[in-house]
């Protein structure tokens, strides 16, 4: 590139940013906060300056979302919203032009593309009905997920007119985009309906094949700190001394469509107890990747043989994405190991002894191993009955 | 009982609280309204925790609701003349919420303040502003949750009542989100608990509020896991203290006591195996009960008497470092269900899950009379002069009146609309927050 260009390109990019020339300051002062109140006091001064912003400053306060930590960015979206509630106010316009070229741009903060969308939308909602259909693929779970429902109101109404043919047609496509768990429920349930087969734990990139191991002791919640062999070691041919009787590894491979593995099926209704479950996942190549994990018992989960997070709170309640961890997957082999406490508790609700777990990338979209196996197939009505126990 | 009522020996001096001494406080106990219990012996601790009340909102008038259940965490409003024979016309407005939400409305002078959450997965949270007066919108600011959002379909991310000092509003939600705000909707600070301390969550839902004591906003955290309440400097948002508590989902919100010897607010933290009073600006525990306490429903101090639901219902005047509570009385047929006890005149109401609402002679704790409301009740009265205000959860309120001999429904209002949030008293008006609406019942 010849200079001038570099000094016009510069000139530009000067001339975009807000009139204000602490602007940048404000920005990193916002960007730095941390944890624990860390850098509270200057962010809070940072947003007095930015939120007197004109509209001009909204697409530039939206850029600076990108990569910043979410208590910067929620710093930053109000501070859009003090902007734009002033600003219609006085009668004035948003850049609604710039707006749109920064959704344009996937790259952008999911949420803040959102944001940007939703002030669109309040302004021109015909804008806003134009732009949805180009949601269907996107990052953003919320854009996508308005989008989606644009294919289920149009299947909906194909339905209620009798057109199974196009019912069918709006539905599969929807399904291929759905993200969002209730939606893709819904879907399903109407495409079954339709006599069509649905994948589900594909769809999601649920995990279905596992080698468990059962029991450990539980008693007095001992086991969650407990270090049992199945940490120690990766030995699947090893047999241990269990709390009742020799443990070793047994094959569990789940039918449920959300991907439930339950303990009590192999090892019996056990109480104050601990078990493992592991996988591995062939990864068609090096990518970030989130484990997403629904337990109501106490857990643990390792990757690739490091400890990601452990929670000690039993029977509050399950669903599916209750837990997001995020993993930087390597080609090839990678190993899942989750350690499952059941307490003691005999009330009805406390049986559950059970996890699901899945593979996905930021938008919930399923990352699937080069081999995964086939998902397998339940005895007949056994998803219909057991769907409800992944569901939220 | 007296064995269960135990003391920490406190000999490090505690620093004195850098509060303002509001005329509210006195203007608060001069307009105490008719039934009202006068002035006793407890009557001079009484007053000097109003004090310490009063320094939480010293930037506010006596008609102000600025936490869960208001003035001290009482429920009563010190006003007169609220509507007490409702019907339709009593619906002053009714403005539609931009999300879900049990937390209930805080009003400081014109500004009645409201949480709400949206979006499927409830974590979009919403602070709004609106005129009290007219239910105009003044503003609303979005965030976006930092902390997990699964909570049990009868409540919501939006359950935690926010609080306010007069010119700050303090909002946290079940996501352990706290936000602070002026009364402009300028943002002064954000925390993340939950983002601070990773385990800190309850997959049913957090639910008890902050209170604010001076210069320290109280919040509890507490849960299963990673179980905790934290002081926090209100201009900054940083720890003050950070103290360790039971293991156990807890939604009861703190109330304050005065010590004993100090007449100082102190903080009482409830929880399943009782009581731990603290310090509002170290954390450093004064005096504790152990002998256990609901999870659900809070405790309330009036009186001099703070009563706590404990295997029923345990009154005891509290204590200081070094100086034993004194137990009042304790009766096990007064056993709360979610909605916390309140005291009104001379008699304590609890209201139980079959929506029975009892009253007993808070001098002894004996039961005077029952009344059958029609439940279910998650709603805590509220009330003023001898009327309660009563809500249940399908949004059917119901005016009693405690002065009759077996006391009396007077009169009914159905808001139709699911309502699991305790009402607010500001203005002469009855402010209501269903899971869809905000409802301004009389004033003018």
């Amino acid at each position: 590139m010849k200079p001038l260009s570099l000094i016009l390109l510069a000139a530009a990019a000067a001339a975009a940013l807000p009139a204000h020339a602490d602007f940048k300051a404000d920005i990193a002062a916002i960007r730095q906060v941390g944890g624990e109140g860390k850098g509270n006091p200057q962010a809070g001064t940072a947003w007095h300056s930015l939120a007197k912003g004109d509209a001009k400053s909204i697409t530039s306060l939206l850029a600076a979302m990108d990569d910043a930590n979410d208590l910067a960015a929620n710093y930053l979206r109000s501070a859009v919203d003090a902007i734009v509630d002033r600003e219609l106010a006085a009668k004035r316009t948003l850049p609604q032009l710039d707006l749109e070229k920064f959704i344009s741009d996937t790259k952008h903060n999911p949420r803040a593309r959102r944001l940007a969308y939703e002030l669109i939308a309040r302004v021109s909602p015909a804008t806003g009905e134009k732009l949805l259909p180009t949601f269907l693929n996107d990052p953003s779970v919320e854009l996508r997920r308005d989008a989606v429902q644009q294919l289920i109101d149009a299947a909906d109404k194909a339905l209620a007119a009798q057109d199974k043919a196009a019912a069918t047609k709006e539905f599969s496509n929807a399904l291929t985009y759905a993200r969002d768990e209730a939606q893709i429920k819904k879907v399903a349930g109407e495409l079954r309906k339709l006599e069509q087969p649905v994948d589900l734990p594909k769809h999601f990139g649920f995990l279905t094949h596992w080698k468990l191991i059962g029991s450990f002791d539980n008693a007095k919640l001992v086991g969650f700190d407990t270090a049992y062999p199945p940490e120690k070691e990766l030995n699947l041919a090893a047999i241990y001394d269990g709390k009742l009787e020799k443990a070793r590894w047994v094959d569990v491979a789940t039918a449920n469509d959300y991907g439930m593995v339950d303990f009590n099926k192999p090892f019996g209704d056990l109480k104050g107890v601990t078990g493992y479950a592991f996988t591995e996942f062939n990864a068609a190549a090096a990518r970030p990747a989130e484990l997403r994990l629904g337990c109501k018992n106490g857990w643990k989960v390792w990757f690739n043989g490091k400890l990601l997070f452990g929670r000690d709170e039993y029977h509050r309640g399950a669903r599916i994405d209750q837990y997001r961890l995020p993993v930087e997957l390597k080609a090839g082999r990678n190993t899942i190991l989750v350690k499952v406490c059941q307490n003691e508790d005999v009330k009805d609700w406390t049986k559950e002894w059970e996890f699901q777990l899945r593979v996905c990338d930021a938008s919930g979209t399923a990352i699937l191993a080069k081999d995964r196996p086939a998902t397998p197939k339940g005895p007949a009505g056994a998803a219909k009955a057991e769907a409800k126990k992944g569901t939220k | 009982m007296n064995n269960v009522l135990k003391v920490l020996g406190c000999s490090k001096s505690r620093q004195r609280l850098g509060v303002r001494q509001s005329s509210a406080a006195f203007e608060r106990v001069r307009k105490a309204p008719e039934g009202w219990r006068s002035p006793r012996p407890g009557g001079i601790l009484l007053l000097l925790v109003m004090l310490g009340v009063a320094a939480t909102a010293s930037f506010a008038s006596a008609a102000d609701w600025l936490q869960f259940r208001g003035p001290g965490g009482t429920g009563i409003s010190p006003e007169a003349n609220l509507p007490v024979q409702l019907d339709a016309k009593s619906v002053t407005w009714k403005i539609n919420l931009p999300g879900r939400g049990l937390s209930s409305p805080v009003i400081v002078g014109d500004k009645i303040f409201v949480t709400a959450c949206s979006s499927t997965e409830q974590d979009r949270l919403h602070v709004l502003c609106f005129s009290a007066k007219t239910g105009a919108k003044l503003w609303e600011r979005q965030f976006w949750a930092t902390g997990r959002t699964m909570a049990h379909p009868k409540t919501s991310v939006a359950a935690n009542t926010p609080c306010s000092d007069g010119k700050r509003l303090f909002c946290l939600f079940s996501s352990n989100d706290l936000l602070c705000l002026d009364l402009d909707g300028n943002v002064l600070w954000l925390r993340g608990l939950t983002r601070d301390y990773p385990n800190a969550s309850n997959s049913l839902g957090m639910a008890a509020s902050p209170i604010v004591v001076g210069d320290t906003l109280v919040v509890p955290v507490e849960n299963d896991s990673e179980s905790f309440s934290a002081g926090i400097d209100v201009a900054t948002g940083a720890n003050r203290w950070k103290r360790d508590r039971p293991k156990l989902a807890c939604w009861a919100t703190p109330v304050l006591v005065p010590d004993a010897k100090s007449g100082q607010p102190l903080v009482v933290l409830q929880s399943g195996p009782g009581l731990s009073v603290v310090d509002a600006r170290t954390g450093q525990e004064a005096w504790y009960f152990t002998d256990g306490a609901s999870t659900m429903s809070s405790s309330v101090f009036a009186g001099g008497v703070l009563y706590v639901p404990s295997k029923g219902m345990a009154a005891m005047k509290p204590g200081a470092a070094g100086v034993h509570p004194e137990t009042v009385w304790h009766n096990n047929q007064l056993s709360p269900a979610t909605a916390s006890p309140v005291v009104l005149g001379d008699k304590l109401f609890t209201l139980n899950s079959a929506g029975i609402l009892t009253a007993a002679d808070i001098s002894d704790g004996k039961r005077l009379w029952q009344l059958r409301t029609t439940g279910p009740h998650s709603a805590t009265p509220v009330g003023f002069g001898k009327h309660l205000y009563l809500v249940n959860e399908k949004g059917l309120v119901q005016v009693v009146d405690t002065s009759a001999p077996e006391g009396a429904v007077v009169s009914t209002l159905d808001l139709k609309d699911t309502i699991i949030g305790t009402p607010s008293i500001a203005g002469r008006a009855v402010f209501i927050r269903s899971d869809k609406a905000l409802v301004k019942l009389g004033g003018s």
